[in-house]
């Protein structure tokens, strides 16, 4: 019996609650009340072992690197998509060795662009849109409806700019490209990677280890450092990142470095404490002597839907001005970016395949969507 | 952003009342809908298809009963259905006559195999067993380090040394023997089910040490590639059971189904936050929820069992129901509630939430300005919101550091929430003597058909 009462008390105290403060800020909001919302103090997520004194950063460890970057060569888009390309032989084929358009075609390309993680509404929506020029006659046979559907989808992702923007300024002013993302998809690896190929184009690079918060977060960022021959900044474990991402920014910009790749803790964006956080570090990392060129939300081929509701918060909090699909190289298709780009405006502008330092290409879509549907 | 099965339901549904059954038609629209639900789950597209047609055959010439709304009667058989996939039999860790147990953990790149391979350390620590952490994956930088931060965080010792992985796991086998440790927990490094080589490598990890149990790690977030690695790791591995990752997130988690779909091995743990202890047993009933949009009303159960102080939750709620709950009862189970976790975490796990709640974003910090105006009323006012008058209002305003405005935004909300509470208190408490919570799939509805209308009616509604 308690157990009822429990459970009726939080439901009602929830709805409660949530009436109450949803009622209060959209008072605020029509009001639009010149009053300042407190921000908010940053939010730690280690309530353990970390001495609470610690909290501001103490860049103690630069990792000054001698010697040249480690050379690589590209690999090439095409080859590496090959692999998740097999899947989709199956289906191509079954379309095009039909006479004419019928609804296992239909039901064959539902299935391919579902296969791809593209998502159930893209799909439906460009399925449509070829149901009606079908209907028209204007396409009639599958190869021509193929070839439609892929200039329809390359069409869509037309984002104008897919260069990585490195602002020309005064020298002690670096750019600052800030890596965020749920936990686990590669931005750690991505910057290693990123930091390379800048080296390579002969750019000065410095590493702010802002994940304080995984352990050993730091250690893997001195490697790619090493690796990149960039320069590191990290704090101590459970400091406040948004410290030591502007002591790293502020850092390199005595040294004159030109270009601050500035690391993140993963995080689930559906935690509103640490998305807080990151606002407050994209916040401060443009307070100093930085500019935040870019802020790249990374994002896992093998990601689901979820994967639109990533983008949507993570764009929220910090602005983000491009994503990086990290694991192309695997099975997954990655299709929800097309999704990201189409529906939320954000450009797909980096690809990565594989682990190595060299596996990081330019996004371009035509090789995207043709590796889908090539055979 | 996604709409929940019995929304979807609605209009369907709309046109079947006053029908006896269902014709053929109608389930082919039913399931259509049902298949989108599970699609935008993540659930397989083969999965889904299979799991339709299963369904097809429960929902055709279905009896529409009288007394239940259709579209509660269809949830019910497929949320019993996906219960059934998620759930059968379960992973009962049997301890090997001759110590070590071995455990060999594997997944993709970032699934994170090394932050459960402590989890399940601490869980078998818990179990009374006294595990050793070995760190084989030799190709991620520091994922090493990171397994001895995380052992020390436990207190369990963790090996590891340069060379192969193979080699390492070998020996750390032999040094599970020498130091008398009974369970042996392998972490390895993240593979793609397509690298060939990398599985081979994890394959003859896996002969070397001969685990008793071989956990595959598979993120909640994951999407239609789910089967074909789950798939690729049983095969060269022959996999136990599967650790679900990251489930604290918002993914509604298809995955899960789709894995025990295709490999049949059950789901023995869920992960669900960063912390050590954020890990848990599997629950298929609460999944099947989740995969249907339909709220994690266990766990909030749970949850709110864990926080909510039993005696004082039971006067208020008795207290709601006879209409006396007052401002010093919402301030103190509001306490309570803070316990649960954050705000916004518990507004997702409500089931039939309205539009304008569940994608309001409630920080704690929000609460702050709440709890400062009621504390700085008087008792009398606290049981008596009505007594407030003008110059009360300043008075409180003043101490609370808020404006007259807000207070009597705030009396004006009370009074509509204990209004709707006396509403809804004897439907949410169903017929007397009846214990088992109406919120349940099939009850659901119909605090779902209510709370909308109840909100309807909240004070947040007006601009
Ligand atoms: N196959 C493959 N693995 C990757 C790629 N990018 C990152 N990874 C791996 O994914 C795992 C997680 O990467 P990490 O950079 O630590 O992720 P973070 O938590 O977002 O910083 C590591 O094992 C990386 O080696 C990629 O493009 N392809
Ligand atoms: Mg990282």
């Amino acid at each position: 019996m308690p157990s009822i009462f429990l459970v009726l008390i939080a439901v009602v105290v929830i709805f409660g609650v949530a009436a109450v403060v949803v009622g209060r800020q959209r008072a605020k909001a029509v009001a639009a009340a010149p009053v300042a919302t407190p921000i908010a103090p940053a939010a730690t997520r280690s309530p353990e072992p970390i001495a609470a004194a610690e909290v501001e950063a103490e860049p103690d460890t630069d990792v000054e690197v001698d010697g040249e970057p480690e050379s690589f060569e590209r690999p090439r888009f095409r080859d590496r998509m090959a692999k998740s390309r097999a899947a989709l032989v199956g289906v191509f084929s079954g379309v095009r060795g039909r006479a004419g358009i019928t609804n296992e075609t239909w039901d064959d390309l539902e299935e391919a662009l579902l296969r791809a993680d593209v998502g159930v509404r893209v799909t439906d929506e460009l399925l449509n849109g070829l149901r009606a020029r079908v209907k028209a006659k204007e396409l009639t046979d599958p190869d021509a409806l193929l070839d439609a559907l892929q200039a329809d989808m390359i069409g869509r992702l037309s984002a104008s700019d897919r260069a990585l923007r490195l602002e020309p300024g005064e020298a002690d002013s670096p750019n600052v490209w800030l890596f965020v993302g749920v936990n686990g998809v590669g931005k750690t690896t991505t910057i290693g990677k990123v930091g390379a190929q800048q080296r390579q184009l002969g750019r000065t690079v410095l590493m702010a280890a802002g994940d304080t918060f995984r352990a050993a977060a730091a250690e893997q960022l001195a490697t790619w450092a090493q690796r990149s021959g960039s320069e590191l900044v990290r704090g101590n474990e459970g400091s406040d990142p948004s410290a030591v991402i502007f002591d790293g920014i502020e850092s390199a910009s005595a040294r004159k470095i030109e270009l601050v790749l500035a690391d993140t803790a993963g995080r689930l964006h559906n935690k509103t404490n640490l998305m807080e956080e990151l606002r407050k570090v994209r916040r401060v990392a443009g307070k100093g002597r930085g500019r935040v060129t870019e802020v790249l939300l990374v994002i896992d081929a093998t990601t689901g839907q979820n994967g639109l509701a990533q983008a949507r918060q993570f764009a929220e909090a910090t602005e983000v001005t491009g994503v990086v699909l990290t694991k192309l190289d695997g099975s997954a298709k990655g299709g929800i970016v097309f999704a990201i780009e189409t529906e939320l405006g954000l450009p797909v502008k980096l690809v990565g395949l594989g682990e190595t330092i060299g596996d990081l290409v330019d996004f371009d879509p035509t090789e995207f969507i043709e590796a889908l549907f090539s055979e | 952003m996604f709409d929940t099965l019995s929304d979807r339901f609605d209009g369907i549904f709309k046109k079947l009342r006053g029908k006896g059954r269902l014709t053929d038609s109608d389930v082919d629209e039913v399931l259509r809908e049902i298949r989108t639900a599970l699609l935008e789950a993540d659930v397989n597209v083969a999965v889904a298809r299979t799991v339709v047609e299963r369904i097809r055959e429960q929902a055709v010439g279905l009896k529409l009963s009288q007394a239940l709304d259709p579209s509660q009667q269809v949830i019910k058989i497929v949320s019993n259905e996906l219960t059934n996939i998620l759930g059968g039999q379960t992973l009962k860790i049997t301890y090997a006559g001759r110590p070590p147990t071995v455990v060999l953990m594997a997944g993709l790149q970032g699934s994170g195999k090394t932050t459960n391979s402590a989890k399940l350390a601490k869980w078998f620590k818990s179990q009374g067993r006294q595990p050793l952490l070995v760190g084989a994956d030799l190709q991620r930088p520091a994922a090493v380090e990171q397994l001895r931060v995380l052992g020390r965080q436990i207190d369990v010792p963790v090996f590891s040394e340069a060379g192969d992985p193979v080699t390492v796991a070998a020996r750390g086998l032999a040094e599970a023997r020498r130091l008398g440790r009974d369970v042996l927990i392998v972490d390895t490094a993240g593979r793609l089910a397509i690298d060939s080589d990398m599985m081979a490598q994890v394959r003859q990890i896996s002969e070397a040490i001969e685990p008793h149990y071989t956990f595959l790690v598979i993120d909640a977030m994951t999407g239609q590639d789910a089967v074909g690695v789950a798939e690729a790791f049983h095969e060269t591995l022959a996999i136990d059971g599967v650790i679900l990752s990251k489930l604290d997130g918002d993914a509604r988690g298809g995955a899960a189904l789709s894995v025990k779909e295709v490999i049949g091995r059950p789901i023995a743990f869920a992960s669900t936050g960063e912390k050590l202890d954020a890990f848990e047993q599997f629950h298929p009933d609460r999944m099947a929820s989740r995969i249907l949009g339909m709220g994690d009303v266990l766990t909030l159960i749970e949850q709110a069992e864990k926080a909510f102080e039993k005696d004082s939750a039971t006067e208020a709620a008795q207290r709601l129901m006879d209409g006396e709950f007052t401002l010093d009862d919402f301030l103190d189970q509001m306490q309570q509630l803070k316990k649960m976790g954050p705000l916004s975490g518990l507004l997702g796990m409500m089931p039939g939430m309205p539009k304008e709640l569940k994608n309001a974003k409630i920080d704690d910090d929000d609460l702050k300005p709440v709890e400062a105006i009621i504390r700085s009323m008087t008792p009398a006012e606290r049981r008596k919101p009505e007594i407030i008058n003008g110059s009360r209002r300043n008075r409180i305003a003043v101490g609370s550091g808020t404006s007259v405005g807000e207070i009597n935004r705030l009396v004006k909300q009370f009074s509509e929430m204990q209004k709707m509470m006396k509403r809804m208190g004897p439907m949410t408490m169903g017929k007397k003597g009846k214990k088992k919570m109406p919120m349940m799939p099939g009850g659901l509805g119909a605090l779902k058909g209510q709370m909308p209308g109840a909100f309807g009616d909240m004070p947040f509604n007006q601009r």
